[in-house]
This record gives structure tokens, C-alpha cells and sequence, in this order.
């Protein structure tokens, strides 16, 4: 891979240019080079089905994307009633017309011609078609018969982090409301419940300190494990800009892997993993120690620096070199870039969320910001970032094992709050204790407490750790299973009546990226068949249960997107998520607008926490935090005595070593993670002909030494087994660290040609961060041998962290089907 | 001077803690939360049993500095037995007496470090007031965590 910022690129400014280019081989596309404080200059990426043109499309649609996290503003091309395209919107914020790979090809999945178009269920042990009245019946009957039974500690939700503001406060509503469960989660546990639970820690509310404009400013860039080149491409292109430009930022990268993002780094870290703890805490000894600490900002505006600085001697940084297994100067250097920058901006994901102690280390990285005074000023950004395109969404409006409005389940007043506005009696809604969470809502289907499983949007049968146990579960007799999705997929082979849904580009809706801004989703096509929006089957499921108020009036009151959105205006007033300076012709005027919205603020606001005020007071905060190693939550009066004035709170944590150690059984290290190419178990990216070409079959990747060692090559056939389970996968020698295996997670069964084992969660533990209970996918010891010649190559693209080492192996490329067209220059 | 005495009862207190955190990991092996960290709250104890013999020696005591739990096989036949009835709802009210005992067992370990903290300071004997104030939090942590669980365990066992 070559560094970025090499080539000869068209100047801004002059008259639009307009190029093709292979975006499957140049998934960053051209560079627009910018300086500090610069804006980010305009280039509008399109893609067309067919060889049509911009005359050819019938109208241009509104939206922003929908397989990643960054919130990319677009326009769905319809032509006769189809989505025939896409094309990056100019004047938004977020991408200033840039789109990606999954953005440009991704939507053809559409029109697969396996979606669901009608509901399905159960009879004799087969899934048969049948119409709503008799599935939503079926739906119905047994949550009745079990209310009845049990009661609502039967009922749970799993959801997702793919539908809309709309679907998900009306879920929440009907869930903790309407039937008084608390058990409502989200497949957004396994993507961002630890962003949420580090800023809990921190400033003791939800909400993104930062947003994308920091990369305008920033003098250092600090990632911690966050491969943004393939999770958030487009934000990469940014920092690729800015890299390309006079005066670019220095690069900190924390990663096992050698990602495009290590590849531009001026300091490089791949610790052990399981270690990410040690090495914030070394970071964090030798800011301290150098004095690299704003103390009148930190004496005016936080709390616990005494007890951190106290836990900080133990971790030296030679302590943690031996630990982390990284040269002792390079932590120096990367906590002397950290400690001396000017403008820092600090982005963390899953290398850090996914791994052992995750809210512990996600925690220091804020602490950073909190002891230098990096937080509320251009340049000065602090992104604990998402996964995916609405995870913001499920933490805000209640359906992911919070409150909705970060309201704070301890808190009585809050509750009662939250009762008012729903007209509900306050004991309706379960707050005895933090939400459960989806992998206790699981356990609690084990132990056959749980009884009716609500799946919608997501496929767990794939995408949860150690899949026996998870197949299991979802296929007991005693547990009723509902599935709600877009395609076939693993999990819909265990239900019991399957809802097909409408998706993005079929249904109206909002929704929030991982900097706070909102977009609405217009619908621009009717969904196939009888697939329905998912807020029209969640109003239909209220109406049939029979769902009302303390007063006797329907439970929900609206019946259309912009009703639900209205509703959850009034919920969040005041909150500081606060939507309530927001419409839906507020956004079709200007779409992509940052939360929070109202009277003071009409035009939203950019940054959080300006001049060292935060939403920490006791009686506002959205929770009073945790125990960094067992997750207790700390009580209202241990809150108020350590935080009384509601300032920022530097919360120590102690390393602890991982729970699953590399043995003489099982030697290696194993992480697992994604490609730019694909998203989740691939039901949508799988079915986009380019992105699938691009990254076709599974594999695994070895560092050089390691291969070198055991006489392996790329393409070698390698079974990697752990105790739980074995997948079989062509080898891939990459720039990863010696001692680690990777293996991409996207990849189940509802394609495989044979029985061959290849999903990377039959070999995970279950086991997770006891504070933002998100599983821990990367850190399993695992053995590997070799079981068969290579016969070619193995399919890991060539582009991303997969890039090979050794051997030759043909650069990814996707040829004509995958040109897209770029215009450089224009006009926002 | 006492402080022997008191000395050598935490350090019986705290080997207790520790042999009931691990066993009652072992009977959880299959409430994955419940099997990870009480075991990395027994790292706790065992860091506790090693400072304390230590401390002993200025008093004559001679303590083991080594943790002690029954290990090997019924450790194991702990575990293989909560795989084989880790489906049942009985689990949980055992999790639930478990939680109980543990509470009790870390609230007394933690009023004997109260003790000691009281009686170091009255022998100002600087040393052995450091090592209560190390130690004692962490034995704080273990009840406060009990009780939480408690408290977010019960009402699905109780009302299912």
C-alpha cells in the first residue's frame, strides 16, 4: 500500500472536473488536498445502474447511508419507480459529496430478488407463507397468553442499529411502557454500547463530545483502535485531505493490525491484545509526568485527578512495554505527540470496545481530553465513535438497554418524567434496575425465563459470540421466536413467524451518526411485495394488543413517521439530546443538522461541553456511573458525594489480564473484525455484485514470522479452532503483529457452497466488559494448522489492513461495474 | 498490642472470601458475568492473604502467603455440573443465595479491615494503616458489586 497523499490531483477551484474511477480498487478516490482551518473542498461521487445519466433519473430522493456509521448525505436516484442510484449531496456537512464503496453499490440490494415479500410461519416444522392477520395473530396470541401467565418478564426485544428514530422510540415505548418489560436491547451491544458507557463515565451522560469538522483543525490525530479507512471511509478521506495538504496532522495509531491508518501514521502501536489498559495508563504516566496537563482547567472543571495520578505511578511506561509488547520510545513518542498537540482530536471503536477491560480503556482515552483541555474547540475533538448508521438512535430513544431522552433509571424524578409524557403510572415502567442487556436477555432464553424473542434487523445466529450456544438457545421449543427482516437469513431458520420489513429507500424516517447529526430518510420507492416499514408493524402489534394509557386512550398516538417523530420531540425536550428544535421541513430545507436543537440552539449545535460545562449534575446525568472492573453501578449519594457540582470525572482504572490467555494448546491470539467491503453478516453488501466480488470468501490472517515459522504461504487451507468451535479459511499473510490471527466476522452460511465451517463467531467466547456489557471478540487464544495446499490466492482484499505481505498475489479491482463517477471543484 | 490478633483473623477472613468467590465462579460457569469476575475479585483476596502474612511476620505470625482453595477436581466437577444444569431457573435462586452469602462474607471481611485501619491508628503504626486503606475498597467493591446483582437478578428469578 502506498502512502496517502502521493499523485497528481486536479485543483480546487477551477471549473468542476469530472473523472471516472474504480472505487472497489481506490475505495478513497481522489485526493482534495486542504490546509488547517481550510474547509474540506466539495467532490460529488455518483453511481448509476446501466450506463444511465443524471437526465435519465425521474427524481432525486433524499437520505444519507445506511451501512456505516458516518452519515453520509445523499440522493436515492429513482427511475420508473426503481432506486437506480446514488449521488453524494454537495452542501451536506458530514461528506461534503463524498460517498464510499457500500454507499455507491450497496443499495442494489434492494432489489434482490430473495427478499421477503411475504410473512412466513411455522407449520409441521416448516415456515410457510401466510398473510399479516394470521402472522401478527400468531405474534399476538402468545405475548397475551404469556402476560398472562408470567407476565411482562417473559417478553424481550432484540433489536438493531439500522432502523429509524421513528421505529425505535415507538418500540421503546411499547416495550417499557405498553407491555413493562425491561428487557429491550439492540444488536448495538456488540457495536456501541461502550461508546455510551465511557461517556457515562466521564461526563456522566451520553452524547459525542466531538464532530467531523475537528479533522479540519487538528494538529494530531490519535486513533485508538479504530481502523476508520474501512469502517468510516469517508471520514478517512477526510483525514486523507488534510494528510495530502500543507501543514497535516500527525498521525497516533493503536492497532494489532497493519491498517491503511497505521500505514499514514507517524507513531504506530500494535500492542498485545487484551492490553489496551496498560498502554492508556503509560500514555496517561507520562503525560502526567511530563506536565502536559492544563491543571487550572482540571482544578475548575473535573474530578478525581488525585486518585488517577495515584493509580498512573504503577504504570510506567517500561512496565508497559513489557506488558503490551511494544518498544518502550514509540509509547514516549506517542504519549509526547498526545501531550504536546495543540488541536488533538481522538477517535476510538472496536479495538478498544471489542477487547478486554473496554470501557476501562475508552474511559483513559477521555481522560486524556479531560487532563489536556481538548474538549469544545475546533480541532479539539474527542469521538468515541459507532458501528452502525442509527446506533446513536437506539441509545437515545430507549431501545437499546437505556432510557429514552438519557433519562437515568436511577432516578426517580426522571422516571416519573418519562410517565408523564408517556401518560402512563410510573410503576408501568421497570427501572428496579439498569436494562437488560442482550446478552442476559439471552441468557434469561437459556434459563427459559425469557419466552418470546422479538429479533428485528439483525442475525444472531451469526453475529453473536460462540454460535453453538447461540443456535442452542434460539432453537428451544419453549422459546417463541419472531423474526422481522429484509432476506432470509440464519436466524430466521429459527423462527417461528418471520415479518418481512421494508428498508432504507422504502420508508421515512430520521437518523443520527456517531457526530450527533441528523438526517431525514425520505421514502423514494414502494418496499416489494407485502414487506412493510417496520414503525407500521410495531403500530399494528400496539393496536392488536391492545396497548392504552392510564387513561384508558391508545398506548402510541401517532400512526406515520412524522407523528412518531413528532412524539419523540416532546420526549426529548429539555434532555440533552434535545430534538425539539427539529421537523421534518426543518430537514428537508437543510438536511444534516447536530443535536441538540432548540429554542437557544436553532441551528444545532457543533460541539459539546464548551468552557467546561457538562451535564454531570446529579439530578440532570443520565447515570452516576460504575465500577471500572465488576460494573456495580455507584449509588445517587456515593454520586452526589463525589460529584456534587457536576463537573468532568477521571475515573482510574486498574489492568487486569484478559480471561482467556494463549496456551501450549493454543498458541495464538485471536481477533476478529471486518472489511471496508462488507457490512455485519453481509445480507445486504452480500447481494451488491461489486462489493461481494470484491471481498468473496472468507479468511485468515498470519503475521510473515508466524507463516515464515510453520513453512506457510498465502492461500495455504488453515483450520483455527478454539474450545468452542472450528472454522476453516484460506490464509492471508498480512502486516498484522506476530502471535495474532484475524478473521473477518461477515461471513455465515446463507451462501456457503458446503457445510464448511467459516463464521468467525463459532470460535469466540461469551464474555464481556462487566461495565458497557458489550462482548469481547478480540481476545481468544486459538490454535491453527495447515489442512490443504493453496490452490491461488486467498480472497482477502489487497486494498485494506488485509494487504499482503508476501507472495503475489493480483490487486483488488472492480473493472467497469464498479466505475462511479467523481466532479472535483464544484459548489456546496 | 492486639493488632496480631486482628492481624491473623483478616487473614483467615480474607482466605474465606477468596475460596467462596472461586467457588462460587465455579457453580456460575455458565452466567458468564458471575464466572469472570468473581474471579477477578478472588485476585483481590489473594493479593490480600500475601500482604497481610507479610505484615504478620512484624508480629510474629507466621501466615501463609499463599491463598489457599480446594482446586483440581472439584473445581472442575463444579463447572461440568453448572454446564448440565445451567438451563433450569433452579440456577437462579441458587445465584441469588449465592449472592446473599457472598454479600455477608465481604461485609464481615470489610469490618475486619475496619478494624485493623482503627487499630492501626491508634498503634500509629503507619505501615499497617497503608495496607487497610489498599486493601479495604477493594473488599468494599466485592459487596457493593453482591449487592448490585442482587438487586438486578432478583426480580427476573422472583417474578418468572
Amino acid at each position: 500500500m502506498g502512502r496517502p497523499g502521493t499523485g497528481v490531483y486536479p485543483l480546487v477551484g477551477r471549473s468542476p472536473q469530472m473523472t471516472r474511477l474504480d472505487r472497489i480498487a481506490k475505495p478513497w478516490g481522489t485526493r482534495t488536498p486542504y490546509g488547517p482551518g481550510e474547509t474540506w473542498p466539495v467532490r460529488v461521487d455518483s453511481h448509476l445502474s446501466g450506463g444511465l445519466t443524471d437526465e435519465d433519473v425521474d427524481r432525486w430522493v433524499p437520505s444519507a447511508s445506511i451501512l456505516h456509521s458516518n452519515g453520509d448525505g445523499l440522493d436515492i436516484a429513482v427511475k420508473d419507480g426503481r432506486i437506480v442510484g446514488v449521488r453524494g449531496r454537495a452542501e451536506d456537512r458530514v461528506n461534503h459529496g463524498r460517498l464510499g464503496p457500500k454507499d455507491l453499490f450497496g443499495w442494489q440490494a434492494n432489489h434482490s430478488p430473495d427478499r421477503l415479500t411475504r410473512p412466513l410461519v411455522r407449520r409441521d416444522g416448516e415456515l410457510v407463507e401466510t398473510d399479516w392477520d394470521t402472522a401478527m395473530d400468531a405474534v399476538v396470541g402468545r405475548v397475551k397468553a404469556l402476560l398472562e401467565e408470567q407476565g411482562p418478564s417473559a417478553i424481550g426485544f432484540y433489536t438493531t442499529g439500522q432502523l429509524f428514530i421513528e421505529d425505535y422510540y415507538t418500540l421503546g415505548l411499547i416495550a417499557h411502557g405498553g407491555i413493562g418489560t425491561n428487557h429491550v436491547d439492540g444488536n448495538t451491544r456488540l457495536c456501541t454500547a461502550t461508546a455510551a458507557a465511557a461517556l457515562k463515565e466521564s461526563f456522566a451522560c451520553d452524547g459525542q463530545p466531538g464532530s467531523y469538522t475537528d479533522v479540519d483543525s487538528a494538529d494530531v490525530i490519535a486513533l485508538y483502535g479504530h481502523n476508520v479507512a474501512e469502517t468510516q471511509d469517508v471520514l478517512w478521506t477526510r483525514i486523507l485531505d488534510r494528510l495530502a495538504g500543507p501543514n497535516p496532522p500527525k498521525i497516533v495509531c493503536v492497532d494489532p493490525r497493519l491498517t491503511p491508518v497505521a500505514s499514514a501514521a507517524t507513531v504506530h502501536l500494535a500492542p498485545r491484545p487484551g492490553t489496551n489498559v496498560m498502554l492508556m495508563n503509560a500514555l496517561l504516566h507520562e503525560i502526567v509526568r511530563n506536565g502536559w496537563v492544563d491543571q487550572a482547567y482540571v482544578d475548575a472543571h473535573a474530578v478525581g485527578f488525585e486518585e488517577l495520578k495515584k493509580q498512573l505511578e504503577k504504570y510506567p511506561p517500561e512496565v508497559a512495554a513489557e506488558v503490551c509488547d511494544v518498544p518502550v520510545e514509540q509509547i514516549r513518542e506517542a504519549a509526547r505527540l498526545i501531550g504536546t498537540a495543540e488541536r488533538l482530536l481522538s477517535t476510538v471503536l472496536q479495538g478498544f470496545y471489542q477487547s478486554h477491560q473496554a470501557t476501562a480503556a475508552a474511559v483513559q482515552v477521555n481522560n486524556i481530553h479531560i487532563v489536556r483541555a481538548m474538549l469544545g474547540k475546533p480541532g479539539c475533538g474527542l469521538l468515541q465513535m459507532n458501528g452502525q448508521p442509527t446506533a446513536e438512535n437506539t441509545r437515545e430513544c430507549g431501545a437499546d438497554g437505556d432510557l429514552p431522552g438519557f433519562r437515568n433509571w436511577d432516578n426517580d424524578a426522571h422516571v416519573a418524567d418519562l410517565a408523564r409524557v408517556w401518560n402512563v403510572e410510573q410503576i408501568q415502567i421497570p427501572h428496579y434496575a439498569p436494562p437488560t442487556h442482550a446478552m442476559q436477555i439471552f441468557r434469561y432464553a437459556e434459563q427459559g425465563s425469557i419466552r418470546f424473542l422479538w429479533i428485528i434487523g439483525t442475525n444472531p445466529a451469526v453475529s453473536l459470540p460462540e454460535l453453538q450456544r447461540i443456535r442452542s438457545i434460539l432453537g428451544q421449543e419453549r422459546l417463541f421466536v419472531v423474526v422481522q427482516d429484509l432476506f432470509p437469513t440464519e436466524t430466521t431458520a429459527f423462527a417461528d413467524v418471520v415479518l418481512p420489513a421494508a428498508t432504507w429507500g422504502e420508508k421515512t424516517g430520521t437518523f443520527t451518526n456517531a457526530d450527533r447529526t441528523v438526517h431525514l430518510s425520505e421514502k423514494a420507492v414502494e418496499p416489494p411485495g407485502e414487506a412493510r416499514p417496520d414503525l407500521d408493524i410495531f403500530l399494528d402489534f400496539a393496536r392488536r394488543l391492545g396497548l392504552e394509557d392510564k387513561d384508558g386512550d391508545p398506548l402510541v398516538k401517532w400512526t406515520d413517521p412524522e407523528g412518531a417523530f413528532e412524539g419523540w420531540k416532546e420526549c426529548s425536550r429539555g434532555r440533552p439530546c434535545d430534538y425539539s428544535g427539529l421537523s421534518y421541513a426543518k430537514l428537508r430545507a437543510r438536511n444534516g443538522i447536530q443535536w441538540p436543537v432548540d429554542d437557544e440552539h436553532p441551528d444545532g449545535t457543533e460541539r459539546l461541553y464548551a468552557d467546561g460545562e457538562f451535564w454531570a449534575d446529579p439530578g440532570y446525568c443520565e447515570e452516576y456511573g460504575r465500577d471500572m472492573v465488576t460494573g456495580a453501578p455507584v449509588s445517587e449519594t456515593e454520586y452526589k458525594a463525589l460529584n456534587p457540582d457536576g463537573k468532568a470525572v477521571l475515573k482510574a482504572a486498574e489492568y487486569l489480564p484478559p480471561h482467556e490467555l494463549p496456551s501450549e494448546d493454543y498458541p495464538f491470539q485471536l481477533i476478529t473484525g471486518r472489511t471496508l467491503y462488507h457490512f455485519h453478516t453481509r445480507t445486504k453488501t452480500g447481494r451488491a455484485p461489486q462489493l461481494q466480488a470484491a471481498a468473496r470468501e472468507v479468511w485468515v490472517e498470519m503475521a510473515a514470522s508466524d507463516a515464515a515459522d510453520r513453512g506457510l504461504g498465502e492461500g495455504d487451507l488453515m483450520e483455527i479452532t478454539t474450545p468452542r468451535g472450528r472454522v476453516e479459511a484460506k490464509l492471508r499473510v498480512s502486516g498484522i503483529r506476530p502471535g495474532v490471527v484475524f478473521l473477518p466476522f461477515h461471513y455465515g452460511y446463507w451462501d456457503a457452497d458446503d457445510g464448511q465451517d467459516r463464521a468467525a463467531n463459532e470460535l469466540t467466547a461469551t464474555d464481556w466488559d462487566p461495565v458497557s456489557k458489550q462482548p469481547i471478540f478480540k481476545t481468544a487464544a486459538a490454535a491453527v494448522r495447515k489442512i490443504g495446499d493453496a490452490d491461488g490466492p486467498s480472497a482477502a482484499p489487497t486494498t485494506t489492513a488485509s494487504a499482503p505481505v508476501a507472495g503475489s498475489v493480483p490487486p483488488t479491482a472492480g473493472g467497469a461495474a464498479a466505475e462511479a463517477r467523481e466532479t472535483v471543484g464544484g459548489q456546496a | 498490642m492486639k493488632l496480631g490478633m486482628a492481624i491473623e483473623e483478616l487473614h483467615r477472613s480474607e482466605n474465606e472470601l477468596y475460596t467462596v468467590l472461586l467457588s462460587m465462579s465455579d457453580r456460575h460457569k455458565v452466567d458468564h458475568e458471575v464466572f469472570h469476575v468473581t474471579r477477578d475479585m478472588a485476585s483481590w483476596s489473594r493479593q490480600h492473604v500475601t500482604e497481610l502474612a507479610e505484615a504478620g511476620r512484624e508480629f510474629g505470625l507466621e501466615l501463609d502467603p499463599e491463598a489457599k482453595h480446594v482446586h483440581g477436581l472439584m473445581e472442575k466437577v463444579r463447572q461440568k455440573a453448572s454446564e448440565l444444569t445451567g438451563r433450569e431457573s433452579a440456577p437462579g435462586l441458587l445465584l441469588l443465595a449465592d449472592l446473599r452469602h457472598l454479600y455477608r462474607e465481604a461485609s464481615g471481611t470489610s469490618l475486619d479491615w475496619e478494624l485493623l485501619a482503627q487499630g492501626a491508628q491508634g498503634a500509629k503504626n503507619k505501615e499497617l494503616l497503608d495496607l487497610a486503606e489498599r486493601c479495604h475498597p477493594q473488599t468494599l467493591r466485592v459487596s457493593r458489586w453482591a449487592n448490585a446483582k442482587l438487586k438486578e437478578s432478583s426480580p427476573q428469578v422472583l417474578a418468572s
